[in-house]
């Protein structure tokens, strides 16, 4: 089984979730900016949670299904299309052997590097060669690739969504009627995104102005953002004393603030030691909205206590395992 | 100096980073003795081998601690379940008068027990020094000259005083197995670069501040760079992916041409 790249698109990696445990090394941690949509489609194309993806940023490109393959997309609506119709998203899909497709998640086989196949262009390592994929890669999906076979429930799906599509005889795809409960990315209101954030380390060394604007006024997600970090240009933030930081540990979702008064937002890539006081923390249920946060997106911040982030942390991670349980008990 | 582990618990405050990590942040006087501790109580947590922990990050006084909310919950639950109502009864509680409610709370509770016995015995078990061969100066170490005459001296007197020195690992971070060094003297402190290099080849050993370091990787770089080490630093394919750990105590070693191409060669890289 195996996607080849037909063009690659703004940025496209192999992404999984990410290479925890060698932050103390400076390996960056990595993985997928959207867990959600991740962990989704791969629960929808029957895959363990962490296997590998394809992550597509903005303008997707378009991959071709070298093999029959089943495939699931999730995220942010990116219109995707194969055959000249559109292809729904959030559940999943089987396409024909020779079907060219703008998006698609199928457990992606590549080496793992520190027991990750993310990748991470910054180290070069992971995904395909350690970086970008690029127009003529082919992907290895599935047990050519060393990754996880299709399951039993995958196979019977793929066979029964063929089936469909041979008796319809229109288009080389059919799609599942059923879906996963999309994940509201929201933003298109006038108010932006909003991220609930905690006060970080550094909230009291701010302004009492700073620390009512941090959280009341809107911030423009600036062009310099990527997997590192998200920019954001905004209103002054001002510290009333401004010490030499020694370099701690930081984690995405870490809001920065360097001299100049803007903040950074980490993300998914982001370095693992940092100098620049935090002066507050987006809470992990947001971080799939800080991935869909694309440059001039406008974004707020909504205080939130730890309790109530943590509360809806744990929710989050309940909903995902309802969410597998009813995907399993699902036949076709 | 030397910090006895055992106190070190007292002295350590713990607050939430964002709501999946905690920090531990030394409260005493700081410097490369409290930063080696810290590293070492890092190592302790780390041979504890805990699920529920995701990352544990030493960085000068701090050690942060990324955790799994659920799986700390879990463990909470499990100790206590077993009768280990020690957190409780250590603490002076009765048994059913502290319940973590959240995910924060079960990890400060179950970090605080970890440290207690992870740091008994001798503090210096597990320190590792580490020997860093280092041609200084020419090509290799392009700013060596002019740090020198910084400092006031020739660049023989330069080297020979770094590679005297004492250093200790005070956190990796920067790139991948990149180590900020402590313990250089006062007067071969140096300023970063004003126009940082587009390119540092890997190996390079520099000096920024009162630190020294070295690049694992080609990267661009600001710091002041005075001389090469053969030594690979990161390699992903091996089972110790880095050569430095923050706690590790460092020296320099001067070597000359002949001895580094034979070390490179040993380290199974071609010549650049």
């Amino acid at each position: 089984m195996s996607l080849t790249v037909i063009s690659s698109g703004l940025f496209t990696t192999v992404q999984d979730l990410g290479r925890s445990g060698w932050r103390d090394i400076g390996v960056a941690a990595g993985g997928a900016m959207d867990t959600f949509a991740l962990r989704t489609a791969n629960l929808l194309v029957g895959n363990p949670e962490h296997a590998a993806g394809v992550e597509l940023t903005l303008n997707g490109g378009e991959l071709l299904a070298e093999t029959d393959l089943l495939a699931a997309i999730c995220g942010a609506y990116m219109a995707p299309q194969a055959a000249g119709a559109e292809l729904p998203m959030w559940r999943p899909v089987w396409l024909a052997r020779g079907t060219r497709l703008s998006l698609g998640h199928a457990a992606i086989g590549c080496a793992p590097v520190l027991g990750s196949r993310s990748t991470d262009v910054r180290a070069a390592i992971g995904g395909l060669a350690g970086r970008p994929l690029a127009a003529g890669d082919t992907l290895p999906c599935g047990a050519a690739g060393g990754a996880a076979a299709p399951s039993a429930w995958a196979a019977a799906w793929a066979a029964a969504l063929a089936a469909r599509a041979r008796a319809e005889g229109r288009l080389p795809w059919a799609a599942a009627s059923w879906f996963a409960p999309p994940f509201a990315y929201g933003g298109a209101n006038s108010g932006g995104i909003v991220l609930r954030a905690m006060p970080g380390p550094g909230f009291g060394q701010l302004t009492a102005a700073a620390r009512e604007m941090l959280f009341r006024e809107p911030f423009r997600a600036a062009p310099a953002s990527d997997r590192m970090g998200c920019r954001l240009s905004g209103p002054m933030l001002e510290m009333t004393a401004r010490a030499e930081l020694l370099s701690h540990g930081v984690t995405p979702g870490a809001v920065q603030l360097p001299p100049a008064g803007q903040p950074i937002v980490l993300a998914a890539d982001c370095q693992t030691t940092g100098g620049y006081p935090v002066i507050a923390h987006v809470a992990a249920v947001d971080l799939p909205l800080l991935a869909q946060v694309k440059p001039g997106d406008y974004i707020r911040f909504q205080q939130v206590s730890l309790a109530e982030a943590q509360r809806l942390d744990l929710e989050r991670e309940s909903a995902l395992r309802l969410l597998a349980a009813a995907i399993r008990i699902r036949n076709p | 100096m030397k910090l006895n582990l055992t106190a070190l618990p007292a002295k350590l405050e713990i607050n939430p980073f964002g709501d999946r990590a905690i920090v531990l942040s030394y409260s005493g006087e700081t410097g490369p003795g409290s930063w080696h501790a810290m590293a070492m109580a890092a190592s302790g947590i780390r041979r504890a081998k805990k699920d529920w922990i995701v990352d544990i990050v030493p960085a000068y006084e701090t050690v942060t601690i990324v955790y799994n909310p659920v799986r700390v919950l879990r463990a909470w639950q499990e100790d206590h379940r077993a009768g280990g109502d020690f957190h409780n009864r250590a603490a002076g509680r009765g048994s059913d008068v502290y319940k973590p409610r959240m995910p924060f709370e079960a990890a400060v509770s179950l970090v605080e027990a970890i440290l207690k016995s992870a740091l008994q015995g001798d503090p210096d078990n597990g320190q590792n020094t580490i020997e860093v061969p280092v041609y200084y100066g020419d090509e290799f170490g392009p700013d060596l000259e002019a740090c020198a005459a910084r400092s006031g001296m020739n660049a023989a007197d330069f080297s020979a005083m770094h590679a005297s020195g004492e250093y200790t690992v005070a956190l990796i971070g920067f790139m991948p197995g990149f180590p900020y060094m402590a313990g250089l003297k006062g007067e071969l402190a140096q300023p970063r670069r004003e126009d940082p290099r587009a390119r540092v080849p890997a190996g390079s050993v520099g000096i920024a501040g009162l630190q020294t370091g070295i690049y694992p990787l080609d990267s661009p770089g600001g710091w002041q760079i005075i001389g090469r080490t053969p030594l690979r630093l990161f390699q992903p394919d091996r089972p110790k992916p880095a050569l430095f750990r923050a706690g590790d105590r460092v020296r320099f070693i001067a070597v000359n041409e002949a001895e580094f191409r034979k070390r490179q060669e040993e380290e199974g890289r071609e010549c650049r």
